[in-house]
């Protein structure tokens, strides 16, 4: 009688898992130890291509253009990561402070842009941003003296890029750090307010330390997601040189389906996926000492 | 120095004083209010400057200096765009692959994160293990063998060709081994007592006790196809395969640059999911904050 349940048991799990794994293994486990594979060939795109055992790898040291990519990601996880946590932090503890409606109407303002596809981030901004007409050059003009052809001006790239999104992905940090302000019990502010502590002194002593694990949280996340931008860098640099501002996943796509060198792009994306894996080993131990607190 | 009043601690001011504080807290608190509102206005003004924008006419958009308001409304942009690009075509691909990614990954995920939870059988714990570690592998360096998988499939430029590689989202799964663990398995094993088996037992009692989940799950996960770039672009060659997420990108004009055009094409392609986060706003917040894996 046991015996036969526990059978049943296994068939059922067996039958529920199924679809999963089929979906698992077919698109994600095996074009994952394909990448491995071809990253050790010369594969064009679609074909074969010979084992040519660590060359790409060799090759990857002294590519200029890898260099590049490697160093403008991490020019912008620093131009994004940390600006993206403080406003979020910022924009909830105005956020948390209101009421009812209010509240619900200013969080939509805030989250409304984290919603939208990227295509109708990369058109509201260009238009916006226009040499001629767009209505950014006002106050560009006013502060730096002269219009810029932003998207077409090396140094002002990849801070102007970063800027947009960190408009356009804040609301998501904004909604964690609200959650997270959520659960501080309001007892600890008001003890503290009656023995009168400033607001100053509420946040620094009360809020930023108990607020610490989501935002080790927010960081992580926003790390890993940074180190993997492609789609913004790549719609605003078409058209120009898109060399100088090159980002990991745009080389793997340049060298893959422009350059039609499967084997080398699955080499960079292999080393992107080696650099995401440390981060996330890294990240789980973050969250691991998080919850062992 | 304080006294006590039962359990509440007052502070020794006299009743002037704390009048005065409360004054002085209520003048920076509006202040901050004041702040918050006109920080906010400022944040969501590019949304309203590209939807109004839609609504002037191409000679109006380039007149110089700031017009919040069109001086001649015209819907003009909105019936080019309806008119001369495939965009019907955009919003049915759109559609279709969005709702199938969510369809099929919110069935697999429950069906998986049921078993997993409640279920014990061998390599239970290494599937477990195996789905948490996926998420060191970033989608996005799968983009090269993706595409020859999907080549040797052949399905690029076709529906099915967008939808594969947009199915592995193990998040979900996770979300929802998380739910049913806090159910015990006793539930379980008195209904398979009573003759029930363990699809029935999930698609009608454990998925309707809380639909919440799966409803925010759904959302979420119909919002993220649907404003996917990278594969979509990858997997289509042609205008009529497109997706309106990238269709939008590519309505050029022999003319130039025609803003109102372009934009009325990128309103269109948000609105759904604008809607669809203004209708459900409460799911949205709930689905994001479980899957970060905070309990909000």
């Amino acid at each position: 009688m046991l015996a036969s349940t526990r059978r049943a048991e296994r068939r059922s799990a067996f039958i529920l898992i199924a679809p999963f794994l089929l979906i698992y293994l077919v698109l994600f486990i095996y074009p994952t130890l394909k990448m491995l594979e071809l990253s050790f060939t010369n594969a064009p795109l679609i074909g074969e291509g010979d084992w040519i055992y660590f060359k790409n790898y060799v090759r990857l040291f002294g590519d200029r253009l890898f260099k590049t990519a490697v160093w403008n990601t991490g020019y912008f996880v620093v131009l994004t990561v940390v600006p993206n946590v403080a406003t979020g932090l910022l924009i909830a503890l105005m956020v948390d402070r209101l009421k009812g409606w209010t509240q619900s109407v200013v969080l939509a303002a805030f989250f409304l842009p984290y919603i939208l596809p990227v295509s109708v981030v990369f058109l509201m901004w260009r238009w916006i941003l226009d040499l001629q007409f767009g209505i950014a050059q006002y106050p560009i003009e006013f502060f730096y003296g002269e219009r810029v052809p932003v998207f077409r001006t090396i140094p002002w790239f990849l801070p102007m890029v970063g800027l947009i999104t960190i408009w356009w992905t804040n609301g998501f940090n904004v909604l964690l750090f609200i959650a997270g302000l959520r659960n501080i019990s309001p007892e600890i502010y008001d003890a503290a307010a009656l023995d009168g502590a400033s607001r100053w002194q509420l946040f620094w002593k009360i809020t930023w330390p108990l607020i610490w694990p989501v935002t080790a949280l927010v960081a992580t996340i926003q790390l890993i997601l940074q180190l993997k931008i492609f789609d913004q860098v790549y719609l605003f640099s078409v058209g120009g040189r898109s060399e100088p501002t090159m980002v990991l996943v745009q080389y793997i796509y340049q060298e893959a389906f422009q350059r039609n060198r499967g084997g080398y792009a699955a080499t960079v994306a292999t080393a992107l996926f080696v650099l995401i894996a440390a981060l996330s080993v890294l990240q789980y131990q973050v969250l691991r000492a998080r919850s062992a607190e | 120095m304080s006294v006590e009043t039962g359990r509440i601690k007052l502070p020794t001011v006299g009743a002037e004083g704390a009048y005065r504080k409360l004054r002085a807290f209520d003048i920076a608190g509006l202040f901050l209010t004041l702040a918050t509102f006109a920080f906010a206005i400022i944040w969501a003004f590019p949304l309203y400057w590209a939807m109004v924008t839609t609504l002037k006419p191409e000679y109006e958009v380039v007149q110089p200096g700031v017009r919040l308001w069109p001086e001649t409304f015209t819907l003009e942009a909105y019936t080019y765009i309806l008119l001369n690009t495939k965009i019907g075509l955009w919003y049915l691909n759109s559609l279709v692959t969005s709702a199938a990614v969510t369809i099929i990954v919110i069935f697999t995920a429950a069906t998986c994160g049921y078993a997993i939870s409640q279920l014990r059988f061998p390599g239970r714990r290494l599937l477990y293990l195996t789905i948490m570690a996926s998420f060191m592998v970033p989608i996005q360096a799968l983009i090269v063998t993706h595409f020859v998988l999907m080549s040797n499939f052949g399905t690029l430029n076709t529906w099915l060709g967008i939808i594969l590689p947009q199915l592995i989202v193990p998040v979900v799964v996770i979300v929802y081994k998380q739910f049913f663990d806090s159910i015990p398995r006793d539930f379980r094993e008195a209904a398979i007592m009573d003759g029930a088996n363990d699809l029935q037992l999930l698609f009608r009692i454990y998925l309707p006790m809380n639909w919440g989940v799966t409803t925010a799950l759904a959302i979420i996960t119909f919002i993220g196809a649907w404003n996917a770039f990278l594969w979509p672009f990858l997997a289509q060659s042609s205008e009529e395969t497109m997706n309106i997420t990238v269709g939008v990108t590519q309505v050029h004009s022999a003319f130039g640059v025609q803003y109102a055009r372009e934009l009325a094409g990128a309103v269109l392609a948000g609105l759904p999911v604008a809607l669809a986060y203004l209708i459900f706003q409460r799911r949205v917040t709930q689905a994001i904050t479980l899957s970060a894996g905070i309990k909000g």
